[in-house]
């Protein structure tokens, strides 16, 4: 299955765990649902059509029928009661990481994107940037998930369950990949008309590169080479984005300081090329109706400053 | 055999033989009036079992049609069939018509229609109030359908959860609409599972005890019962929505101390036991039916009887299940996901109890039995899938993706739909004196069948995929895009497959009136009455000694015999039987209301109240108010002739 949010490939400790229960369950359920359709069909073919008196009624008690219900109702309480413990027993394994966690990313689900704020850690800065985790490879990660507008879901199939994000509430989760790799995402609970569009991306990396791409993202804007680019950005932009090292400083959209280094825009809709930010910018809404960015209405020669400027922000 | 228990009051008990005139005279007490005035004010239970129904399929079919325009634009990625806001108020207005709408109206349809004649009564316990009932659900209904009209119809999905539904992100009357409407649906809701429970205890024939009655009772029973106790969380929980839209509270907003999960809390305290309470009376309809239909008594019926009890009230302890990945604290957890796999025990003894029925029984291949084997086998898928989700890890993987949308279409439309379809094919001739067409009706279920499970098998595997619920589009994956591609198909066919019972009914209704009074050689009560039976349904009142009266001369029965034909003749007047709760012994005579335009009045003053809420027009509001208290006044008035006076005998 190619499916980019399957649940046929986990990939992490957390949805590793899950897997054998939850396939366990399906193929004993597909297995109860063959043993229920030979019963009925058993059933169905042993005493015929009895066409033979319309008026004449079993008036026999059926105890082997009884018995019946008495033993396959036990052998159905003694199935579930195994199914209860191996339930609380994947709860219990997976409730906790297997080694401490290296370090925690606040995130938090906005109408309709992922703010993704990487705690300070080991002296090195935190930062923010959106929709694109970055995590390093087998060590696990905690996150503090929450929401600023209404409640969504943070699920990344690959690697973990669904955990709510839910306004005036943080819940904790932690999950770790085994392998390097993209993972998807997809917010799982309905938050509103662009439900649909607010995908996110996980790349596990080896510690190096990790270490790298986070030593990266702790860098402010390098300084501006088309200085007009900037202030147009500043002015027209500035009150929602940030781009640290700058004027900018808003903080009702994602951080863009280091925009170039991320592979979509939009919460995973489009790819991060020039031609899509220019549309994205000129009108948001007819690339995602009911998106909250609105369309500043900036000249073309004022457009191509900023894509220029966003271009410089690697 | 067995005489009428003597009682301080001694009405007249007659032989149908030596009183030929009986009917007649009760005809004319109990008779609606014609023209359009008496079937405003007509309280038969039996014309307002039959408009609910009506009206219940009414909504089955707008609900569907909203399904199939879903279908259609989820057919393949990025299609452009409707807006996304058109998609969200699609997809929500498909699920609240479904779940309230339709699933419990079509069911109360049916024990409004059989509960009086499964349980030899002449009536439910208050007829006015079951008149009161169908025309508040039906005000409800029109009430949440005219947000269509605005162009502003819910679109939160039914669960509604808040924040999103408060004024900063749904600043139209869209949810306005679902919060006043489940309000004014909750009155119908309520009053109606108070007439079943009261027409249960006290209505049923003289020795009809709790061990005899049919399971259909013991399913609608089960579920009013759980009505009434989960109702007023949803009310409240609406009831509070709307004063955080209106007046601007904070019970459900992520600031100023107030607790989005609060709604959730009462929002699935109420809607899981109404996923029972949606199935339960539907799961009674086939353990009668079906039995019927393989000519034996239902095998287990004490269990099947104690299992109907037993969902109903573990069913008010797993509702946390729908909120796993809320951040609930783990014994919490553990707790709710252990108590959903324990609820599929009841299940598993009615599903067993019903194939030793087929087994030790001698089936008769009808549309209805097909409907019910259908049933068996979908209740098998969906409980399955149940469990699946019931097991918490699992269910942080797979809810809120298609898994659960597969699940909860088998449970519905598996229980739901397939037992009312072959309930309709079983009680047709009952209600309308005409037999459905068999030969149409094979087709009409294999279609249905058929088109159910392309819709939905399929969808198990796009959650397993990981295509979330309610989204209007999924990237362009050609897994994705086969299996959607088939569950649209699917459900084109489903839809054929309900065309074909409407033409079946069609055809069906141009026929004369031919059905005989026992069709299907049933063994309970209604089978003893005309198709359709007449407006007081039972001449004189029915004395019963066991579960299968009409069958008693076929069966070994030691119980006795019970006595159709000799009985209560209740001719003073619009009259019916009281009986004991437990034993179901004579207790009094009550004088029964006659028909009245006033609950259709007060149903339609509510619906001017809950306008004037909608639009904020307090005085017309203050002004409804009253006229609200005119028409209860009206209605109540005192009537000499309904006063409760201990009679003489024999007058």
């Amino acid at each position: 299955m190619s499916a980019p949010l399957g649940l046929f490939h986990p990939a992490g400790p957390s949805a590793q765990q899950i897997a054998p229960l939850l396939w366990g369950l399906i193929w004993l359920s597909i297995l109860v649902v063959v043993l229920i359709i030979l019963a009925l069909g058993l059933a169905l073919i042993s005493r015929g059509r009895g066409r033979a008196d319309p008026l004449r009624v079993v008036t026999e008690e059926s105890r082997r029928g009884l018995r019946w219900i008495y033993g396959a109702t036990g052998a159905s309480v003694l199935v579930l009661l195994v199914l209860v413990g191996w339930t609380w027993e994947t709860m219990a394994s997976t409730s906790s990481p297997p080694a401490p966690t290296a370090f925690t990313v606040d995130v938090s689900g906005a109408q309709w994107w992922w703010r993704f704020t990487y705690e300070p850690q080991n002296g090195t800065p935190g930062f923010a940037t959106a929709n694109e985790l970055h995590i390093p490879v087998g060590v696990p990660v905690r996150f503090r998930i929450s929401a600023e507008d209404v409640i969504h879901s943070f699920w990344i199939p690959a690697l973990g369950g669904k955990t709510d994000a839910i306004p005036g509430q943080v819940n904790d989760a932690w999950l770790e990949a085994d392998k390097p790799g993209t993972y998807s995402g997809q917010c799982s609970e309905y938050c509103g008309q662009e439900h649909a569009e607010m995908a996110l991306l996980v790349v596990a990396e080896p510690q190096a590169s990790f270490d790298a791409w986070r030593s990266h993202q702790t860098a402010t804007a390098a300084p501006a080479l088309g200085a007009t680019g900037e202030t147009v950005f500043v002015q027209n932009c500035g009150r929602c984005h940030t781009v640290r090292g700058t004027a900018a400083t808003g903080m009702l959209g994602p951080d863009l300081t280091h925009l170039m280094s991320r592979s979509t825009i939009a919460a995973g809709m489009l790819s991060n090329s020039r031609g899509n930010l220019a549309g994205w910018i000129a009108n948001p809404n007819g690339i995602k109706p009911g998106a909250k960015m609105p369309a500043v209405p900036l000249s073309g020669p004022q457009l191509q400053a900023v894509l220029t400027y966003l271009s410089t922000l690697t | 055999m067995m005489s009428v228990p003597e009682t301080d009051i001694l009405p007249r008990t007659v032989d149908l033989a030596d009183d030929p005139h009986l009917p007649e005279r009760l005809n004319r007490i109990w008779e609606t009036a014609p023209g359009l005035y008496g079937w405003i004010s007509s309280v038969d239970h039996k014309s307002i079992g039959r408009r609910y129904i009506v009206t219940a399929f009414v909504f089955l079919l707008l609900g569907g049609l909203e399904a199939l325009v879903i279908r259609l634009q989820l057919a393949s990625a990025n299609q452009h069939v409707v807006t996304p806001e058109q998609y969200d108020q699609l997809f929500s207005m498909h699920g609240i018509t479904m779940i309230f709408l339709y699933a419990l109206p079509v069911l109360s349809g049916f024990s409004n229609f059989l509960f009086p004649l499964v349980l030899g009564a002449r009536d439910m316990a208050f007829p006015r109030l079951n008149a009161f009932s169908y025309w508040v659900y039906l005000a409800a209904g029109l009430f949440m359908y005219a947000s269509f009209l605005m162009g502003a119809a819910p679109d939160d999905g039914w669960f509604n959860y808040a924040p999103n539904s408060l004024p900063a992100f749904s600043p139209g009357p869209n949810m306005d609409f679902y919060a006043l409407g489940m309000i004014f649906l909750g009155v119908s809701t309520t009053v109606g599972a108070a007439n079943f429970v009261v027409t249960v205890l006290r209505m049923r024939a003289p020795g009809m005890t709790l061990a005899r009655m049919p399971i259909l009772v013991w399913g609608t029973f089960s579920a009013s019962a759980g009505i009434l106790l989960a109702v007023p969380a949803v009310s409240l929980a609406f009831f509070l929505l709307w004063l955080d839209r209106t007046f601007g509270t904070k019970f459900f907003s992520s600031s100023d101390a107030g607790q989005p999960l609060l709604w959730q809390h009462l929002f699935w305290i109420f809607a899981h036991p109404w996923v029972y309470i949606i199935v339960l009376p539907a799961m009674g309809l086939v353990s009668d039916a079906l039995p019927i239909l393989c000519r034996r008594p239902i095998v287990g019926y004490g269990l099947v009887a104690g299992a109907t009890v037993a969902t109903m009230i573990i069913g008010f302890g797993v509702w946390a299940h729908h909120m796993f990945a809320t951040g609930l604290p783990p014994i919490a957890s553990a707790y709710f996901s252990a108590a959903s796999f324990i609820i599929a025990i009841p299940s598993a003894v009615a599903t067993f109890a019903w194939i030793a029925t087929i087994w030790s029984g001698r089936p008769q291949f009808t549309t209805a039995f097909l409907y019910f084997a259908g049933f068996i086998v979908m209740f098998v898928i969906g409980g399955m899938s149940g469990v699946v989700t019931a097991a918490a890890p699992a269910d942080l993987q797979i809810t809120d993706t298609y898994f659960v949308v597969a699940h909860l279409h088998y449970v519905l439309i598996g229980i739901n739909l397939f037992g009312v379809l072959g309930g309709l094919y079983f009680w047709f001739p009952k209600m309308t004196g005409r037999l459905l067409g068999e030969r149409l009706g094979r087709w009409n279920f294999w279609v249905t069948f058929i088109g159910f499970n392309a819709a939905f098998m399929p969808m198990h595997l796009t959650g397993l995929m990981g295509m979330p619920r309610r989204v209007y589009t999924y990237p362009a994956d050609p897994g994705l895009n086969l299996v959607n591609l088939i569950s649209t198909l699917g459900s084109d066919v489903l839809g054929v497959g309900i065309l074909l019972f409407l033409i079946n009914v069609w055809l069906t209704l141009r026929r004369p009136r031919t059905a005989p009074a026992n069709p299907w050689n049933a063994p309970t009560l209604e089978w003893s009455l005309p198709s359709p039976p007449p407006a007081y349904n039972f001449a004189v009142i029915p004395t019963v000694a066991s579960r299968h009266p009409l069958w008693e001369d076929r069966m070994d029965n030691r119980s006795g015999r019970s006595v159709l034909d000799r009985g209560l003749a209740l001719d003073d007047g619009k009259e019916a039987l009281a009986t004991t709760v437990l034993e179901a012994r004579p207790d009094a005579v009550l004088k029964m209301p006659g028909d009245s335009p006033w609950p259709f009045a007060l149903a339609a003053m509510m619906s001017v109240f809950f306008s004037a809420l909608l639009s904020q027009s307090w005085w017309i509001g203050a002004a409804s108010i009253i006229g609200l208290m005119v028409c209860t006044v009206i209605w109540l008035w005192p009537e000499r002739r309904l006063a409760q006076t201990a009679e003489p005998p024999n007058v």
